[in-house]
């Protein structure tokens, strides 16, 4: 046998010419075997069939501009119903003059969070800080009044600006509601664990709607005569308990997936039960649970639209509203679509943050 | 075995009259089995103690009752002078003195290598940052892996990962330290690196438990050998007449299957 005696590397070759580029892609995502080939051409097919009449009637036959009914095209969407209802849609019956206080503090969530996604920002902690503590303060005030600000009662509030405060809310106080519940329900005294299962069980085992029905219809019959608090502070504390039960339970499925070691560790460090959790293990375990807890955030914000059942204006309230005026009949399907599309965007806002913020906590391999 | 077999320690190794650890008719059980039964123990400043005893004998049960990961049901145990009890404050003072390496290194993953270092120390012994990460850099320079500090456990290999763990209990400079087979998951080149760091742990004096099946590291190291068996102690002796005329003949027997390896 030959043996060599010197090193000569192989030349490098370009690959072949059909797994490279376009052609390449075709081959490898569309027709990679005769089944997905014909899987495809159904695919091309249904996608002509529905895709002209779709883009034709939200698109190309149209109407954007006008102000009435009467402007409003055949055979097209009419989109002037959402232009002239804008204003309700986003703001509900808050008053015209005092919306900027709206727009205010959503510009100041956003400035707030801004800072929260750089990785090491040296404005990342007094952001945190604001956004948790000031900041809640702050947009109460501007959505309530006081202060020198009209008040605007709860009622006036709708549109997006009720279903974000809803969701927001309702997020804030689930997320560490769920947490301390799953850490309740693991926890090795029998009683914080009875109490927090049965929590847990009974707001699971039962519909949100019948949460916000009881929380309008029957909590005023408890209460003493006279005594009133406020209905969308009602479904507040009911979304928040829903929610948390069903977010105890997604994190608890994080909780479980540590190893004991972890626990040990943390534990023979001298780490006491409080510091263990919040700096080893729950760090951790929300992160393995990401796609569960914004799994449960996303039906969080959509379940926000059962509100209608109490008759508080959220967005789709406010639009089913609008489609049931007699100047604009007709207008039902703009209006879903409408509300699909806000609803959908910030559904997918949520999923594209997840997800980035799943690559951003990946350190290296597992285990 | 004789390639993984460290350095003889150099210096001269003080065993002082100080106690340490006592174990006083320690018994245990899981359930309805009895793992421990009597043990008795005493160890002083200084001393470097290896366990060992067939699988399932509870070498492990035993010394993670020292800082309580195990509760033990009956007797006493006193460590640095206080005594292991329900009591929580207790049990934290105790871990916070006692250092403990597992066999599955158990680093936390989400942390950098020196974010793990300097954890107990800012969070338990309330350390001011900067200074931990000096004190963290010490013990990883003493390890031999600082420029390992800022990555993640995972992108480490078995030996390092081990030899994180070390440092990361020493930064809480523990008066004793507890070893549950930590070279036992290790692939055979590693172990040495594992096992020479140990060996500098005891020449510095430090008081140290190790459950070991590395029968060269306990000849070279240790100033006791305890075998148990089914929950016992069933001898201690210096390694010396542990290794070259054991009593007890479980431990012949134990030693006979070991050693013919
Ligand atoms: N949490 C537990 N519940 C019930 N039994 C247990 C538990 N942990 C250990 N045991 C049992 O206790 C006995 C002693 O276990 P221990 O882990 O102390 O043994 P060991 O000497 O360390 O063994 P090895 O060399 O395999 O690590 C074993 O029989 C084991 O099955
Ligand atoms: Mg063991």
């Amino acid at each position: 046998m030959e043996t060599k005696t010197t090193f000569t590397p192989h030349p490098e070759l370009p690959p072949p010419a059909n797994t490279v580029g376009a052609v390449g892609w075709l081959r490898a995502n569309l027709f990679s075997s005769p089944a997905n080939s014909l899987l495809t051409l159904f695919a091309l097919y249904l996608l002509w069939l529905l895709l002209p009449p779709a883009l034709e009637w939200l698109l190309f036959k149209a109407t954007w501009s006008g102000t009435t009914r009467a402007d409003c095209a055949p055979g097209g969407a009419c989109w002037v119903f959402i232009k002239m209802r804008f204003g309700q849609f986003m703001y509900g019956f808050f008053p015209e003059p005092e919306r900027w206080r709206v727009n205010l503090a959503w510009i100041l969530a956003v400035l707030g969070i801004l800072p929260l996604l750089g990785k090491r920002n040296p404005l990342r902690l007094p952001a945190a800080v604001f956004m948790l503590f000031v900041y809640p303060l702050i947009a109460f005030v501007l959505f309530s009044g006081g202060f020198g600000l009209a008040p605007v009662e709860t009622s006036q509030w709708g549109g997006l600006m009720l279903t974000l405060v809803i969701a927001v809310v309702g997020i804030a106080g689930a997320l560490p509601g769920g947490i301390l519940l799953a850490l309740g329900r693991r926890s090795k005294m029998p009683v914080i664990k009875t109490i927090c299962v049965t929590f847990i069980e009974f707001w699971r085992g039962v519909p949100l709607i019948t949460v916000l029905f009881m929380s309008s219809v029957m909590l005023p019959l408890f209460l003493p005569e006279g005594m009133s608090f406020d209905k969308l502070l009602r479904a507040l504390i009911g979304v928040i308990l829903f929610q948390s039960a069903y977010m105890a339970e997604v994190v608890r499925g994080g909780l479980q997936a540590i190893p004991k070691g972890q626990y040990e560790a943390a534990d023979a460090l001298g780490l006491s039960y409080p510091k263990a959790m919040g700096l080893v293990i729950l760090p951790q375990a929300l992160k393995l649970v990401i796609p569960g807890i914004v799994n449960t955030l996303i039906a969080l914000f959509k379940d926000t639209s059962l509100v209608i059942i109490i008759g508080l204006f959220d967005l789709l309230n406010s639009i089913h509203a609008a489609t049931v005026d007699p100047n604009w009949l007709g207008m039902s399907t703009e209006g879903y679509v409408f509300a699909a599309l806000m609803f959908w965007l910030f559904c997918f806002g949520m999923s594209q943050y997840s997800q980035w913020l799943e690559r951003r906590l990946h350190t290296g391999h597992k285990r | 075995m004789s390639e993984t077999m460290p350095q003889a320690p150099q210096k001269k190794l003080v065993i002082s009259d100080k106690v340490m650890i006592e174990m006083k008719d320690v018994h245990k059980w899981y359930g309805q089995f009895h793992v421990l039964k009597n043990i008795n123990l005493t160890v002083k400043q200084g001393e470097r103690i290896v366990l060992c005893g067939p699988s399932g004998s509870g070498k492990s049960t035993t010394i993670r009752c020292i800082n309580r990961l195990e509760e033990h049901q009956q007797g006493q145990i006193i460590v640095d002078g206080t005594e292991l009890t329900s009591d929580v404050k207790n049990i934290e003072m105790i871990r916070r003195e006692v250092g403990m390496v597992f066999q599955h290194f158990n680093l936390f993953p989400h942390l950098t290598v020196l974010e793990n270092c300097v954890l107990a120390p800012i969070w338990v012994r309330k350390m001011p940052r900067k200074e931990a990460e000096e004190l963290g850099m010490h013990y990883l320079k003493r390890v031999k892996i600082p420029e390992q500090a800022k990555k993640y456990p995972g992108q480490l290999s078995g030996g390092q990962q081990q030899r994180v763990a070390i440092a990361r209990s020493l930064c809480m400079k523990p008066k004793i330290m507890l070893f549950d087979e930590p070279t036992s998951a290790l692939d055979p080149e590693m172990v040495k690196e594992v096992l020479d760091t140990m060996v500098s742990l005891a020449e510095d004096g430090m008081t140290m438990m190790c459950v070991t099946h590395e029968m060269g590291f306990a000849k070279l190291v240790s100033n006791r050998v305890i075998f148990m068996d089914r929950g016992e102690i069933i001898e201690q002796n210096n390694p010396h007449d542990f290794f070259d005329h054991p009593q007890n003949e479980r431990t012949k027997l134990f030693l006979s299957q070991i050693l013919h390896h």
